[in-house]
């Protein structure tokens, strides 16, 4: 496995008082799977996507990647997780608007030290962003950014791919088309892939569905 | 206006408290400076329409004798038996001990009623007056350094200018030795009197009408100039703080008016509103602004009297009155700058599409397409500045040209940063750098204003404090040369002047008479010097240009030297036969450095001097001794000759005294410098915290790819750093084409004498550090909320749901 969740807890402060989002979730990816993440909203989905991409800290339990307990990293070692295990894929893209498309691109692979000139063309060629390379993230369709997003971290190469809703802000024909390169592609990168998705169509077009439901996994 | 609506806009600034913050100290801080140096001007010009008006009867016409050789009792009998209601007036420069006062001689019973502003109260006051010992009416600070000096009755009259005295015409007569004669005539407002008609009963004399006379407010007019363009320039920095905050504020409410509109607030109602707010905070900030800038201009009034004084001979209170008419400008100036800067975001608001997008779009942003219409508009600014430094002529062409070059290499500035950051992101090596350098781009619109104040406010220190320093050395240098005598001399009058001078004869090597008297030459009011024929002029007298054996023919009674201000004002050139008063004359065969002199002057031989002004006062002398006997030298002028030490100043004193004069002079200018600068790094910092409020979206990735906070705060930081290193850079030459300007175009016009220009790099060293300090201040506040934000909320940037 290269992924594996055991009894991880979650809970947030809100004005309501403390709200317990995770109570114990078990899970386990093996490397080049591709797992959907469902639930309904406020389940803990993306919580559960932030504490693996350790984005976030858990209260409880251990989160285990590539044999070593993630919540027991400080600051540095996060941010070099980070770096060099996951790629993180969101609905809202998240490209950074001063780089070029190509810069986008190969910034992540650079900062892991993994660029691939090759692969970096390979996969442009595959996301259909020959044409705009050159240009910056507001010049682009919400379908091209989110490819620009899910090229970004395949040229990469992590072993583990997070991903929020990425077809959340597209229209479903564009959606499906985004998602397919990705699945696809995060296959050709021997990467291992959480989905986070509401739509039972996209999920089972995955390996592997797990549902979350009252801050655990049921199915 | 829907209050409901109101309140709902207001709500803006309960959330944002530090933007308000920013908008309130930019309209303060702009209006503070503004309205700072109009009070300073106000009051000093207050002060120079009293003064001519108590001094010279300014409102009134005068009768004053043609050939400027004073009217004869005689003559002004003649007159009043002709039926004229006249009154005499006598006046000139006398000396008590150190303190010298200009004495004004006037008939109270004969002279027009109000006409002088000095009344005499009673019966008891006039007999006062009259007594042969005399009474002298002077202000509360001249009455202060007569304390001691004069054995006079002296009694404080609140209308008398500093540094003048009024006492009775016959007493005056003594004093000043006019024997008998008058200096003019002051004309009751009521009688009519026409030249033809003066010409038949005295034809030596004429009219001067009231506009003919020379006013001091005439010659200060650069002085204020300069302050009022000062203060400009801090509005100008100012309202870019006020202007960026607007168009912040106009992006952070787009959804809110989005919303009011669509819930039925009219377009027009919701630009009232808005006007109505700006309006509210304009007034609140410049009452405030108003305060500030009393505060300011009354710490600064002591220095600016000193210059006036120090530069022109202006006399001008050193206090300052608070006037209804300056509080109204004041806020009419708060509300016309913020109407100016908002008035962009106010027609945003007026054109904005009922269904525009709630998400704030990139605030500010420049496109390249603007970046260099932009730098067009600077380039052509710059072309004109260096059309009317060539071409145009004039005090108001000088300061036209500081301010083409200002503005132009201010609109400049965005685009050869943005050229700078390309070049350096093509030469990155790393994905970090290259990023960083891309990043720092995209800030670029949003911190262009504050840089560009960042530009001005460095240009004009290192401008000014070129030619300060400049004028300091050059100034040094000039006083080294021109305070050759060991020794400064002065005598209480003729007997003790009388002895001195025989004693000294046995004492020193050389006594060198400071002898001078006033009069008009080429149509101005200039001091005639006698010098005596020593090797110490010939060594050490700076002179700007010359002709053969200048010494030899100024001793002989032929030639004369006048100073570099008649010169340049075209009253003298070299060759030049100049008539003196009395119809006299003397060739123009040198001329001569004369800082920090307002008026002309001429030197003549010394015997040349006393044979056409036999009653010149004979009472200042320089003495040369060997250095080192100097001291013992005073000593014994005091012991044997019983002069006071105050009549004594060593030239080291003397050199001392001038340089505090000196730096005085500059205080303030240093003053605003401090000030704009101040202004601009406020600018910096209310900047970069609106900046990093919409910073979150734009680190949250990179953060997320796993660069650390930290190392995202320490980018934050050479980002500004880097962006004020080019500024600096830029701000160089700009700074030193301003001195240069200042030097050879504004100094020349302003005071008519030209300085040398030098650079002094160690100083820009020192203000780069200053604004380095400024700028790393500016940031440390949105860094240290970078660094320590808590995660969450950069999760919040992805977080589709929790």
């Amino acid at each position: 496995m290269i992924l594996t969740l055991s009894g991880v807890r979650k809970s947030y402060t809100t004005a309501e008082g403390l709200i317990e989002i995770l109570k114990g979730v078990d899970l386990q990816v093996a490397s080049g799977e591709s797992v959907a993440l469902t639930g309904e909203s406020g389940s803990g989905k993306s919580t559960l996507l932030h504490l693996a991409g350790c984005l976030d800290r858990a209260d409880s339990g251990s989160i285990v990647m590539n044999g070593r307990d993630i919540r027991q990293l400080n600051e540095n070692e996060c941010a070099h997780y980070r770096r060099t295990q996951v790629g993180l894929v969101f609905q809202q893209f998240n490209l950074i608007p001063s780089l070029t498309v190509a810069a986008n691109i190969s910034f992540h692979a650079k900062l892991a030290d993994r660029f691939d000139p090759a692969w970096e063309m390979e996969l442009i060629g595959k996301l259909g962003l020959r044409d705009y390379i050159s240009r910056y993230p507001e010049q682009l369709s919400g379908g091209q950014q989110q490819r620009v997003a899910i090229g970004r971290t395949l040229a990469a190469r992590p072993p583990l791919i997070l991903a929020d809703e990425p077809t959340g802000n597209l229209d479903e024909q564009t959606g499906d088309r985004v998602l397919d390169l990705m699945v696809s592609l995060s296959r050709t990168a021997r990467s291992a892939l959480l989905l986070v998705t509401h739509s039972a169509r996209l999920a089972g077009g995955l390996d592997r569905i797990v549902v979350l439901r009252g801050g655990k996994i049921v199915e | 206006m829907n209050l409901v609506a109101f309140a709902a806009l207001l709500s803006h600034w309960r959330r944002k408290p530090l933007q308000l913050l920013t908008l309130v100290m930019g309209i303060t801080l702009a209006t503070a400076l503004w309205s700072g140096v109009q009070a300073i001007n106000a009051e000093a010009r207050a002060s120079y329409a009293r003064a001519s008006s108590v001094l010279e009867q300014g409102s009134l016409r005068q009768i004053v004798a043609k050939e400027d050789d004073g009217i004869a009792t005689a003559v002004y009998g003649r007159l009043r038996r002709a039926g004229l209601n006249i009154s005499p007036v006598i006046e000139g420069n006398y000396r008590f001990g150190p303190v010298r006062i200009r004495m004004v001689g006037i008939e109270p019973l004969t002279m027009p009623r109000g006409s002088s502003g000095v009344t005499i109260a009673n019966g008891a006051e006039l007999s006062g007056f009259f007594s042969t010992t005399g009474l002298l009416l002077v202000s509360a600070a001249t009455a202060e350094r007569l304390r001691g000096n004069t054995e006079m009755a002296v009694k404080v009259h609140g209308n008398v200018p500093d540094g003048a005295a009024f006492v009775d015409i016959s007493v005056a007569d003594k004093l000043l030795e006019k024997h008998g004669k008058i200096d003019r005539l002051v004309i009751a407002p009521e009688q009519r009197v026409t030249v033809q008609a003066l010409e038949q009963i005295a034809p030596g004399l004429t009219i001067r009408e009231p506009a003919d006379q020379p006013d001091v407010s005439r010659l200060t007019d650069s002085f204020h100039l300069n302050l009022t363009a000062f203060g400009f320039l801090s509005f100008v920095v100012g309202l870019f703080i006020v202007y960026s905050t607007t168009g912040l504020t106009f992006e952070q409410r787009r959804g809110t008016l989005r919303t009011l509109r669509s819930l039925g607030v009219s377009l027009r109602t919701l630009a009232v509103m808005i006007v109505v707010e700006l309006s509210i905070l304009a007034l609140v900030s410049g009452v405030l602004g108003v305060i500030l800038g009393y505060i300011i201009a009354w710490l600064l009034m002591p220095g600016v009297a000193a210059t006036l004084r120090n530069l022109y001979g202006a006399n001008v209170s050193g206090s300052l009155s608070i006037r209804p008419e300056w509080w109204l400008a004041g806020l009419a100036i708060a509300l016309g700058g913020t109407g100016v800067s908002s008035a962009q975001s106010l027609w945003r608001v007026w054109t904005l599409p009922i269904l525009a997008a709630a998400q704030p779009r990139a605030w500010a942003r420049a496109s390249a397409r603007s970046l260099v219409y932009q730098a067009g508009a600077g380039g052509s600014l710059l072309i004109l500045a260096a059309l009317l430094a060539i071409a145009g002529s004039g005090l108001v062409a000088g300061f036209a040209v500081l301010a083409c070059l200002l503005l132009g290499a201010a609109l400049i500035l965005p685009g050869l940063i943005a050229v700078t950051l390309i070049t350096a992101q093509q030469f990155a090596r790393s994905a970090l750098m290259e990023w960083f350098w891309a990043d720092t781009r995209i800030q670029l619109p949003g911190l262009s204003l504050a840089l560009m104040a960042l530009l001005l406010a460095l240009s004009a220190n290192i401008g000014v404090g070129t030619m300060v320093s400049s004028f300091r050395l050059t100034f040094i240098g000039w006083l080294d040369q021109r305070l050759a005598a060991e020794l400064y001399v002065t005598a209480k009058d003729d007997d003790q002047s009388e002895r001195l001078r025989t004693w000294l004869q046995r004492h020193a090597t050389a006594v060198l008479p400071i002898w001078s008297v006033d009069g008009e030459v080429s149509g101005e009011q200039v001091q005639i010097f006698g010098v005596a024929d020593d090797p110490t002029y010939r060594e050490h007298w700076p002179l700007i240009a010359s002709d053969k054996d200048v010494w030899g023919t100024v001793a002989n009674g032929q030639g004369a030297l006048v100073n570099e201000q008649m010169w340049r004002r075209g009253q003298a050139k070299i060759g030049q036969p100049l008539v003196m008063p009395g119809g006299w004359t003397a060739t123009v065969v040198g001329v001569y450095s004369d800082y920090g002199n307002p008026i002309g002057q001429v030197i003549v031989g010394i015997d040349t001097l006393v044979d056409h002004y036999p009653n010149v006062p004979k009472l200042r002398y320089g003495v040369r001794v060997p250095p080192e006997q100097a001291q013992d030298l005073k000593l014994q002028l005091v012991a044997e000759l019983g002069l006071p030490e105050t009549a004594i100043v060593d030239q080291a004193s003397l050199k001392r005294q001038s340089r505090a004069i000196f730096d005085q002079t500059f205080k303030v200018t240093g003053a605003l410098n401090v000030l704009t600068l101040a202004v601009a790094g406020f600018a910096m910092f209310s900047s970069l915290l609106t900046l990093s409020g919409i910073r979150l979206p734009q680190l949250a990735p990179v953060w997320a790819i796993g660069v650390r906070r930290r190392d995202l705060a320490l980018y934050e930081i050479a980002r500004t750093l880097a962006l004020w290193l080019v500024t600096f850079l830029a701000a160089i030459p700009v700074g030193l084409t301003l001195a240069w300007v200042l030097l050879s175009i504004v100094n020349v016009e302003a005071f008519g004498w030209r300085l040398p220009m030098m650079v002094f790099p160690i100083d820009w060293l020192w203000l780069g550090a200053i604004a380095l300090l400024a700028a790393f201040l500016s940031v440390l506040v949105p860094v240290r909320r970078l660094a320590t934000i808590n995660p969450a909320d950069l999760l919040r940037i992805f977080a589709n749901e929790r």
